[in-house]
């Protein structure tokens, strides 16, 4: 008797305690990413004075005057303009080359498959900074140096990995057997993939693609030293703000960061479901 | 006419051989059930008829013509999937219209065609549903519906029951026979089921590692298995074998009792149907060791000289475990197995 009534209650203090790390890990977690973002948020809304004083009020005085000194300044507009059309034919190469390699990968066997996956993955674990030289190197031979299309290459070479590995996860969730009724029902391989494939696939290849232009967007050493008229963003940045005071700094992240946040909320659905996340 | 015909089909995967020498001819409107255990090699057999799979060696003809070199959509085929395939994103109506309009039919046509299938198996009311609303059976006639609205020549279907619940199976089991018996059409149905297969098939072909063993009507599969193999797959509870001894020309001792056999050289086994011994005075010895009550019948399993032996008898008998008593075999049900071959010995 006595086991009986003692069995329950420890089998709940195990849970209750598992709930307990589950929820500081949660809390932890979403701290680690929202506190950046809450400083980086009051000190861009306040003026160049509380900046730098401390404490830091909590609530932001709203001060626009850094938000108003970028929109002003020189060569701005021009590298966010740049950092649209790079990380647009990044978003669109990266699909473009990314999304049949999914399809492969999920669809047919073949020799060195696992090898193939393996250097997918493996084209991350040289850091940029080694390619670099060469790179510029090449693109300068090339005539590549100093384009938004040299800049994009490039970042398709980053953004490349996530879009095979993300459509091959996608083409795997959709079973063979709906291309195979489509084709028995007088499809060509080709136009059982439009029919069916693509439109299951293509809320999933959306996220994948904005995921891309996030890669692209985010990217400041390679088109810190790949480019020097046609800057992106965040080299832009970089370059404008290593000897900017303080207040500056926080502006120039914050608007870096938002159109970042903004993708990413909008796709969040997509993203969800992309990594296999019960969409809730 | 869509007489099916298959010469010499052989399939080798990497190291092992799913498939090997198969010939086969399926008459036009004939219902042919592909049966055996899983891994035997019938889903390749129906994939290679629909082109999903191309075959190592040897031809298939459909209709008299050579069809194993085309694509899919060019074979006058339909197939059935077994976990129904279909199209999330399409209503029930596009589904079923979906091959219709890749022939680019006139819109009031498929509408026409598409509502005719539809009332055939009584989903007139799903057409606009989307394949998310559907429950398994109804999803099923929707894959059934897909494939009749294409008036095929040869409609396939892989195990397109085994994902139903057991009542439901057995409605849609009727219900299937019927339609395509209306719709006339040549049909390839794969399924591990027997019970399934008897009552489906106008023949069935049991296939093992690979290999046609028996292909014939299935009351002359149940009665005349032309392999031990059959013998005890065909039947529930399968077929008894018992060792058996020559005593002269064409006479063997089983179990202490002569019976008149094939003339025959070298070792022989003795083979009966569950259901064809009677309790009787002279006959096979056996000691009762599980009776299994089962309403119309009781399954005795016993022991004749050491060899299990299963019998379904009269539920009015009274029996229990340690009882003896004498089972005499219908004289015309005996069959007779060859062990070195496994064939059956006329």
């Amino acid at each position: 008797m006595t086991e009986a009534l003692v069995t329950p209650q420890s089998a709940r203090s195990v849970i209750s305690a598992g709930r307990v790390v589950y929820l500081t890990a949660v809390v932890l977690l979403c701290a680690w990413v929202l506190v950046p973002l809450y400083f980086l948020v009051i000190n861009t809304l306040s003026s160049p004075a509380t900046v730098n004083s401390f404490p830091k009020p909590l609530i932001p005085e709203f001060d626009l005057g850094s938000l108003r000194f970028f929109a002003g300044f020189g060569g701005m507009l021009d590298a966010l303009k740049n950092s649209i059309i790079v990380a647009s034919m990044t978003m669109v190469m990266s699909i473009v080359i990314g999304a049949p390699a999914g399809y492969a990968l999920s669809r047919f066997e073949f020799r060195g498959k696992e090898l193939f996956r393996i250097l997918i993955l493996l084209t991350r674990a040289f850091p940029l900074p080694l390619l670099a030289l060469p790179l510029a190197v090449l693109f300068i031979r090339t005539g590549l140096d100093d384009t938004t299309f040299g800049l994009a290459l490039v970042h398709t070479t980053l953004a490349i990995p996530f879009a095979v590995l993300i459509t091959y996860s996608l083409f795997s969730g959709i079973p063979v057997e709906l291309e195979e009724a489509a084709w028995t029902l007088g499809c060509t391989r080709f136009q059982a993939f439009i029919k069916v494939v693509l439109p299951l696939i293509l809320p999933g290849i959306t996220a994948s693609a904005i995921f891309a232009f996030v890669i692209s967007w985010n990217e400041v050493f390679a088109a810190a030293v790949l480019t020097i008229q046609s800057r992106t963003l965040t080299a832009f940045l970089l370059q404008t703000l290593g000897e900017a005071p303080m207040h500056l700094k926080f502006a120039g992240g914050f608007i870096l960061v938002v159109p970042a946040l903004i993708f990413i909320f909008a796709v969040r659905k997509y993203l969800f479901a992309m990594w296999g996340i019960a969409n809730r | 006419m869509a007489e099916i015909l298959i010469k010499n089909v052989a399939k080798h995967f990497a190291g092992h051989t799913a498939l090997s020498d198969i010939n086969l001819t399926i008459a036009d409107q004939e219902f042919m059930v592909l049966l055996g255990a899983s891994g035997c090699g019938k889903t390749t057999l129906l994939r290679i008829i629909a082109g999903l799979e191309t075959a190592s060696t040897g031809e298939v003809w459909i209709g008299g013509r050579r069809i194993d070199h085309l694509a899919p959509r060019d074979r006058g085929i339909a197939m059935v999937f077994q976990n129904y395939a279909v199209f999330p994103h399409l209503t029930v109506f596009e589904n079923i219209g979906f091959g219709l309009r890749m022939q680019k039919r006139p819109h009031a046509d498929v509408t026409a065609r598409v509502e005719k299938v539809a009332g055939l198996l009584h989903i007139e009311k799903l057409l606009k549903r989307y394949s998310g609303e559907l429950s398994g059976g109804q999803r099923q006639r929707v894959a059934v519906a897909r494939a009749l609205a294409m008036e095929p020549d040869v409609i396939l279907m892989d195990e397109p029951l085994s994902n139903l619940d057991a009542l439901l199976r057995l409605e849609m089991r009727a219900e299937l026979k019927g339609v395509l018996a209306e719709s006339r059409t040549t049909a390839i149905y794969v399924t591990h089921d027997q019970v399934e297969a008897m009552s489906l098939a106008d023949r069935i072909s049991v296939m093992h590692a690979g290999r046609i063993i028996q292909a014939a009507a299935p009351i002359e599969v149940y009665r005349n298995p032309a392999a031990e193999f059959v013998a005890g797959f065909i039947g529930n509870p399968p077929m008894n074998f018992l060792p058996a001894a020559a005593q002269g020309r064409g006479r063997w001792l089983v179990a202490g009792q002569i019976f008149d056999g094939p003339d025959h050289h070298g070792p022989i086994k003795f083979a009966i149907r569950p259901e064809d011994v009677r309790p009787g005075d002279s006959g096979l010895a056996a000691q009762v060791r599980l009776v299994e009550p089962l309403g119309a019948h009781l399954l005795v399993t016993c022991m004749i000289e050491g060899t299990m032996f299963r019998a379904v008898l009269d539920s009015d008998l009274s029996l229990k475990t340690g009882d003896r008593l004498t089972l005499t075999p219908q004289p015309d049900r005996i069959r007779w197995f060859d062990p070195a071959t496994t064939l059956a010995v006329a």
